[in-house]
């Protein structure tokens, strides 16, 4: 059984001028110890599915129908006490700016205390044994002596390994990180990707890991999803995604990337740009930028289907079965 | 464009700057300084910078943040004025009270492409009006329908349509607003641009077409740059030569084949080692260690040893310059001395 699932998730923003559909009917799962990566450009619906698994969307976002499970148990809908004991303890939370996601009145030591505490039953001073034990595993130098430090006594690239710290306190099984190295310096990014690896790959975490930057990806994941202006593009194994994408707009993604190993005067990339919510085109949403798209793509909306490589799906009616056979 | 650039590319440096220097006095309170005895601090933005910028090439200037490339950006053109050293624009000097060149001819010839197209361009002006501004400024019009079909020129040439002139900034999207930045930068006709950070607040699509577009335009109109940016991939995709800055100061300036191919400073290597394998190569790398130090109280030395995998004693006290190293100018001494690989 998977850990977490998501089944046909649709998340609406009602306003005065009608309903918004932020992330429309989207399904994925993440097993244990698995790296989900998840990439799109800005307002693709990344970090809108990441709030509502972790049940911190915000009003009037809601959630329209679908179900959110983890370890076969559905979480979206609980009670916010319920919904609070699992954010934390099941799930754990990496934001982009570890700056506002620590607070800066109280030393990282009572931080991390309060939460190990509040989701296990170590004592006080067994919390903070384990809050050392943390900090020395996501590489602080001198962990007993900083531990009483405040947050702006760190470097943006020590203060991300708090927020990571924090995040871990209660084991949980799967940690959501929302761009967690975007605000960080290249070779900071480096060691804070290497950490996440190496942690997943211990503890047995899930990541569900959500960026703009698929050289992030490339780096960690183990499988990636495509979003597109609130859908699933694509989604399938790292190396096949990445290698041989199939939906034309990762095609596009992966070709507008500048790489060092290849010399071209030219990048290729995809004319105009991501639709915003209001203006989503009917059939595909991709379909007037696409240069493959055909009749049905502007008519229909295409699901998830087989791409003929195992584990590999995208929502593109070039892989539809009846209109592949020609 | 009335002529487009037919000339070949001669070798000459449009702009060059030598030992170029910008310090900020960080002050404490007049008072405390006195009873701790204590010199005023000063943070060396950048220090001692060297090199030049052939007409009609692109100068990748690359680094982390905080190692002073917007600063350089600034000090050129005009924003800041130089703590200590020379810019030359055309081998003129342009930071002397008595040069040549008055401030309009010399602004009219380099503009400047900022990173946020959000807080880059005014909310309140029509488009046509942000992009007429250097054209009204330098008098570069003889009337208005003169203005008028310009403006509608330069937005053909950015990618955007003449009727969009009658828009406000915020009708349109991230790249559209770089788009206008462009226009409005190249309208003066100038010869020299300084791109900071032009794509870093852009989406990857996006970000490949506005690199066209910039690249186009060098083509088209002759335009030499200095683009600065911390993305290693998107530098080595644009620049002719690359320099690579650390703490304020150069450790390598080199040709971009040969920066990229046979990196010779530690840190350089150390950059290129960040670099995510997208290819899926599963090459070995050097994990990275450290962090950047505090600029205003840098190690002593070389800059970069208490990072460095290949610390001696000599870098931990004196400072390396910059050396030739075949094509390369790179300042370290381990490099110096052979110590390397």
């Amino acid at each position: 059984m998977a850990l977490l699932e998501v089944d046909r998730l649709r998340i609406e923003f009602p306003t005065r001028r009608g309903v918004l559909v932020a992330v429309d009917d989207i399904s994925f799962s993440i097993d244990q110890g698995e790296v989900l990566g998840v990439v799109g450009e800005s307002g693709a619906g990344k970090s809108i599915t990441g709030a509502a698994i972790i049940g911190l969307l915000e009003p009037p976002g809601q959630i329209a129908h679908g179900t959110i499970r983890l370890q076969g148990q559905r979480i979206n809908g609980l009670p916010n006490e319920a919904m609070r004991r699992i954010r934390g303890a099941k799930i754990g939370v990496i934001f982009q700016d570890p700056l506002t996601s620590l607070n800066p009145l109280y030393t990282i030591g009572r931080q991390l205390v309060q939460t190990i505490t509040t989701h296990t039953d170590l004592t006080t001073s067994q919390a903070r044994d384990r809050a050392i034990d943390l900090l020395n595993e996501v590489g602080i130098p001198a962990a007993e002596r900083r531990i009483d430090s405040y947050p702006h006594e760190f470097s943006g690239g020590m203060r991300q390994r708090v927020v990571i710290a924090l995040a871990l306190c209660a084991k949980p099984g799967l940690i959501i990180a929302d761009e967690p190295t975007t605000a960080l310096d290249v070779s900071i990014q480096a060691q804070i990707i290497s950490l996440l690896r190496r942690l997943c790959q211990e503890h047995r975490t899930a990541i569900m890991l959500i960026t703009h930057d698929m050289g992030v990806i490339a780096e960690t994941a183990d499988r990636v999803a495509v979003m597109y202006a609130g859908r699933i593009a694509e989604i399938g194994p790292l190396r096949d995604v990445v290698k041989n994408p199939k939906h034309p707009y990762t095609v596009g993604l992966m070709d507008s990337i500048p790489v060092i190993e290849e010399e071209n005067d030219e990048l290729a990339h995809i004319k105009g740009a991501m639709p915003g919510l209001q203006e989503i085109p009917i059939g595909c949403s991709f379909n007037p930028r696409c240069p493959d798209a055909f009749d049905q793509c502007r008519r229909e909306r295409p699901d998830l289907m087989p791409t003929g490589n195992p584990n590999q799906v995208a929502a593109c009616w070039k892989y539809d079965g009846t209109t592949n056979n020609d | 464009m009335t002529d487009p650039y037919q000339g070949p590319l001669t070798s000459s440096p449009l702009l060059e700057v030598r030992d170029l220097s910008k310090y900020f006095a960080l002050s404490s309170r007049w008072l405390s300084r006195i009873f701790t005895r204590q010199p005023r601090p000063v943070l060396k933005a950048i220090d001692g910078l060297s090199f030049q910028i052939l007409r009609g090439q692109t100068f990748g200037l690359v680094g982390e943040s905080g190692c002073g490339k917007s600063t350089v950006a600034r000090v050129i053109v005009g924003l800041y004025t130089p703590t200590r050293g020379e810019i030359l624009f055309e081998g003129q000097f342009v930071n002397q009270r008595n040069h040549r060149f008055s401030r309009a001819s010399l602004h009219s010839r380099m503009q400047m492409i900022f990173q946020d197209p959000y807080a880059s361009l005014d909310t309140r002006w029509r488009v046509r009006d942000i992009i007429a501004e250097p054209i009204r400024a330098f008098k570069l019009a003889q009337s208005r329908a003169a203005l008028r079909n310009r403006v509608a020129e330069l937005l053909l040439q950015v990618g955007l349509s003449p009727s969009d002139g009658e828009k406000y900034p915020h009708e349109f999207s991230g790249g559209q607003r770089q788009r206008i930045s462009i226009a409005r930068a190249i309208s003066s006709n100038p010869d020299f641009l300084v791109c900071d950070e032009p794509t870093s607040a852009l989406d990857v699509s996006v970000q490949a077409q506005i690199l066209n577009l910039i690249k186009e335009l060098q083509r088209r109109l002759g335009l030499t740059y200095l683009f600065i940016s911390h993305n290693l991939a998107v530098v080595h995709h644009i620049s002719d030569h690359v320099g690579v800055m650390y703490l304020g100061r150069l450790c390598e300036v080199a040709p971009k084949r040969i920066l990229f191919s046979q990196p010779q400073h530690p840190y350089t290597r150390m950059l290129l080692d960040t670099i995510p394998d997208l290819s899926l190569t599963g090459r070995k790398r050097q994990p990275v260690t450290g962090e950047v130090p505090n600029p205003i109280n840098p190690p002593s030395g070389c800059p970069f040893h208490p990072r460095c995998p290949a610390t001696n004693e000599r870098c931990r006290v004196e400072q390396p310059h910059p050396g030739a190293s075949g094509e390369s100018m790179v300042a370290c001494h381990a490099v110096e001395e052979n110590r390397l690989r």
